[in-house]
């Protein structure tokens, strides 16, 4: 049984200037146990995706079922299933990093007692032991992006979203989560679905890619199907033959700056 | 569930209050002014209701601070949404109503204790009142508190954007406290004022208070005020619950 499906999952936002369709219909089957990579240019669509997955947004059309719950008819059925890290984040200023993880906990239906347990695991594992009293205020970007997916971990998700991740992350750090998210999936079965705009990251990391573009899937598959597919040496080709964005020419109007 | 959610969030927030003299002892300082300049002038005048001055402006007070405390209460959500925070707990199983009643009993704490406050000064200033009417007291600013900061929250979360959210309480704010005779009895109002300021549910409260301030507690006005007070908090559990339910949007 598929852990996440969707049918012609779509989102129109109202805006003053009239209606924007962020996501126009998208059909989705993600695999138990499978890391999934979702790629696609700037407003495609991913956030708006995985916002509508996760139940924080309502879709305006088309059905989803996430872990064995329907998204639009139990939502807390979900919610107690999933993770989610967005893409800008999610930790109160006014609060240390250990009182962020145990809250975390408690709301997950943690004693105290097995809360704080959590967020000393969770510190180990993101790298924080040393920076579990600090003020979140306090945390470099990079640091405080590795607190948000503590945070989302917290419960041990069956299906955990990360919205761009390892945006903002150094390279040791980049792969010290690579590695985590192998292990949450080979120990835990745990099924991670990811954006990313690193094709270096989806390469090495996803089982199976998703690009999305103007709201549609545009193509899916292994990464290595979709280079074949397009007779492309890297994904960063292949990506820009699916999106219709082939490099440009080298002669132009000079840069005006 | 509920409980236990509701006990965890109320105990961050309280934890925030507490770590911000600032914001705990602000909310007195405009009551304080009141009572301090204000209230000395009003010693000998006839206020149409029984009672000294004193029993007459302390329940203004009292709701004073109570409505511009809370009204303004939902700045905080503004920027929880901002940080991203709201979404973060939206996305837990946490019960909606608790992620209202958490902060909302924090903030009804934080304002009786202010009223306490208040009162404590107004004693020294000549306040003389029965214990019983100054408890029924704090028990309004308490469903007041309580209610308006809820509805406060709902304004924040469904105004298109925050920038309006600070006009918007001032506009409301501002003719509810004239309108009720917060500072000065409607007793001393022509005709048509006193009529318009009964479509103003502030002034069935102020009324019950300053009918508990001078002993009278099982009145008409008491009755009304009682109706009031459990109506706003019936309204705003409503409606708050259903905004947190769907504030992603
Ligand atoms: N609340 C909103 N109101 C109106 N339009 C929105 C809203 N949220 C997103 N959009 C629009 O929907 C489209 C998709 O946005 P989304 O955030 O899903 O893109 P994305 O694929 O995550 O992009 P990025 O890679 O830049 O994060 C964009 O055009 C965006 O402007
Ligand atoms: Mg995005």
């Amino acid at each position: 049984m598929p852990i996440i499906s969707t049918s012609g999952l779509s989102r129109t936002f109202r805006t003053r200037h009239g209606e924007v369709t962020a996501v126009r219909g998208i059909d989705l089957t993600v695999r138990p146990g499978e890391i999934l990579g979702f790629l696609g240019p700037n407003g495609a669509g991913k956030s708006t995706t995985l916002r509508m997955l996760s139940t924080l947004l309502p879709p305006t059309g088309g059905a989803a079922t996430v872990v064995g719950h329907d998204l639009l008819r139990d939502p807390a059925g979900v919610r107690r299933k999933i993770g989610y890290v967005a893409q800008s984040g999610g930790v109160d200023p006014q609060e240390t990093v250990r009182s962020e993880l145990v809250l975390q906990g408690r709301l997950h239906g943690m004693s105290r007692t097995e809360a704080t347990a959590r967020a000393a695991e969770l510190a180990r594992d993101l790298d924080l032991t040393e920076l579990l009293d600090r003020g979140s205020t306090a945390l470099s970007g990079g640091q405080r992006r590795r607190l948000d997916i503590a945070l989302g971990l917290t419960h041990r998700p069956a299906l955990l979203f990360l919205d761009e991740p390892t945006t903002g992350l150094d390279p040791g750090s980049r792969t010290a989560l690579w590695t985590l998210v192998r292990r949450l999936r080979d120990e835990h079965g745990t099924t991670v679905v990811l954006t990313t705009h690193y094709l270096d990251e989806a390469d090495a990391l996803a089982d199976r890619l998703v690009i999305i573009d103007k709201g549609v899937v545009a193509a899916e598959g292994t990464p290595a199907a979709l280079k074949a597919e397009h007779a492309a040496d890297t994904l960063q080709d292949a990506f820009l033959a699916v999106t219709g964005r082939t490099p440009a020419p080298v002669e132009h109007a000079p840069v005006a700056v | 569930m509920l409980l236990h959610d509701t006990a965890v969030l109320f105990g961050r927030y309280a934890r925030q209050t507490l770590r911000s003299p600032f914001q705990i002892f602000f909310g007195t300082l405009m009551p304080l002014l009141y009572l301090f300049f204000f209230g000395p002038l009003l010693t000998g005048l006839p206020l149409g209701r029984e009672g000294d001055s004193w029993q007459v402006l302390v329940p203004g007070l009292l709701l004073q601070l109570g409505l511009f405390g809370a009204s303004f209460a939902g700045f905080a959500v503004i920027m929880e949404k901002n940080w991203g925070v709201l979404e973060r707990l939206q996305v837990t199983p946490v019960s909606r109503l608790a992620l209202l009643l958490g902060r909302v009993l924090r903030d009804a704490a934080l304002f009786v204790f202010q009223a306490v406050l208040l009162v404590l000064a107004a004693l020294a200033m000549g306040l003389r009142a029965p214990l019983a009417g100054i408890l029924i007291g704090f028990g309004f600013v308490a469903l007041l508190t309580f209610s308006l900061a809820a509805l406060s929250y709902v304004l924040a979360l469904r105004l298109p954007s925050p920038q309006e959210f600070g006009p918007a309480v001032n506009t409301l704010a501002m003719p509810s406290m004239l309108l009720s005779g917060l500072m000065l009895p409607m007793a001393l109002a022509p005709g048509w004022l006193d009529v318009l300021s009964r479509f103003m549910p502030f002034r069935y409260l102020v009324d019950a208070v300053r009918d508990a301030y001078v002993g009278h507690y099982a009145t008409p006005t008491m009755f009304y005020g009682v109706l009031v007070a459990l109506g706003l908090t019936a309204l705003a559990v409503t409606v708050g619950t259903r905004t947190f339910r769907r504030a992603g949007a």
